[in-house]
């Protein structure tokens, strides 16, 4: 990404430093950019997907800007489409979401100016927390001094997060007047971003395995136990994958 | 449309969407957030939970596939995986582009729908 460094080269030498309000704004210029626009793609193929399961246009918005997180929200849809209980859903979505946390950990320290930053400041811009803003966050942050970072990093993710809500409610209004094939097309985008972009953020073998065992028990899960299936699947294939990578290890060892 | 959704009051998606979504959805954030600097990213318990992520979104993406819901459950199910599959090879190849491996699967599936739509009539 160039474009600290292209607001590096546009600074006048003697300009004063950027006040937060300005760093905000540049954040939100740099949303212009082709992750941003994928994830976008992203939401208007949800957009399909969220009409297609029958949710009304408020509730796919409001699942869009409270959840921020599209995997979270692809699950709640699915809780939702099946009937699923409050406790069970939120159990699947808590599970869906956790991979937030450690994101969020390791974003902290690079935002943070020590005994300056207010907590409440932090938990708003955790918010934007999600796998697009935090890639290029861990890529661009380390190269803006530090008290530039917070107003940054928020004015990108508000930004992003505004463009792809607006965007998500005009496909939603659109698809029906959408041809089949491109509609049908809409909905097949989600999963196949999903398969990529977890692929891709998958850091150790053991995620990749935890990946292809998911894919397998999933569909089996569904047949047979519908309703809690994505709990299922995630607790039987992840634990399995997890205690057979330690057998592993330790036979190693 | 294939009839999803269960309804009995309004109000109920939206206490769906601010506990079971919101909620469950920030407060690891917010954990997040207090943790920073204290819980190891590498520790056994974070391991095992991102296993179970991990599965749990891969079963997901698999039953999207296989049992999508509306228009697109109207297409055959080898053309939906055969469209996946020359996304992911072309993600793979192009060195893990998420654009290419998107727009390859969706040539593939718009191009067979054609297709058949044409073989049909």
């Amino acid at each position: 990404m160039t474009v600290p460094e292209g607001t590096e080269q546009s600074n006048l030498p003697d300009e004063p430093p950027r006040t937060g309000r300005q760093w905000f704004l540049l954040g939100a210029r740099a949303a212009i950019s082709i992750p941003a626009l994928i994830l976008t793609a992203a939401f208007v193929g949800y957009a399909g997907l969220a009409r297609e399961t029958g949710l009304t246009l408020p509730e796919t918005l409001a699942m869009t800007g409270l959840i921020w997180a599209l995997p979270s929200i692809v699950v709640l849809t699915g809780a939702l489409s099946s009937g699923m209980g409050l406790i069970p859903a939120s159990i699947a979505v808590a599970l869906a979401s956790v991979r937030l946390m450690p994101m969020t950990m390791a974003l902290m320290p690079m935002v943070k100016v020590p005994g300056k930053t207010k907590t409440w400041h932090l938990l708003i811009a955790s918010h934007f927390v999600a796998v697009t803003a935090w890639v290029f966050a861990m890529r661009n942050l380390p190269d803006l001094p530090r008290e530039a970072r917070l107003p940054y990093f928020t004015g990108f993710g508000a930004s992003v997060t505004s463009f792809v809500f607006c965007m998500t409610g005009i496909a939603y209004m659109a698809v029906e007047r959408m041809p089949d094939v491109v509609a049908g097309a809409l909905v097949l985008l989600t999963p196949v971003y999903f398969l990529c972009s977890l692929w891709g953020a998958a850091r150790l073998n053991v995620d990749k395995i935890a990946m292809v065992v998911g894919l397998a028990l999933g569909p089996v899960f569904f047949l047979y136990l519908p309703g809690l299936d994505l709990l299922w699947t995630g607790l039987v294939g992840g634990t399995a994958t997890y205690l057979g990578m330690r057998v592993l290890r330790g036979g190693r060892s | 449309m294939t009839e999803g959704l269960i309804r009995e009051t309004w109000w109920w998606p939206y206490v769906m969407i601010l506990v079971a979504g919101w909620l469950a959805t920030d407060v690891w954030r917010w954990i997040g957030v207090f943790a920073s600097g204290r819980l190891r990213e590498d520790s056994e318990l974070l391991i095992w939970v991102r296993c179970v992520a991990t599965a749990l979104v891969a079963g997901l993406i698999s039953k999207l596939i296989l049992f999508p819901q509306g228009i697109l459950s109207e297409t055959p199910m080898w053309l939906r995986i055969a469209a996946t599959c020359v996304g992911f090879s072309a993600f793979l190849i192009s060195r893990q582009k998420v654009v290419v491996g998107v727009l390859a699967a969706e040539a593939f599936l718009i191009g067979g729908w054609w297709l058949l739509d044409r073989v049909v009539w």
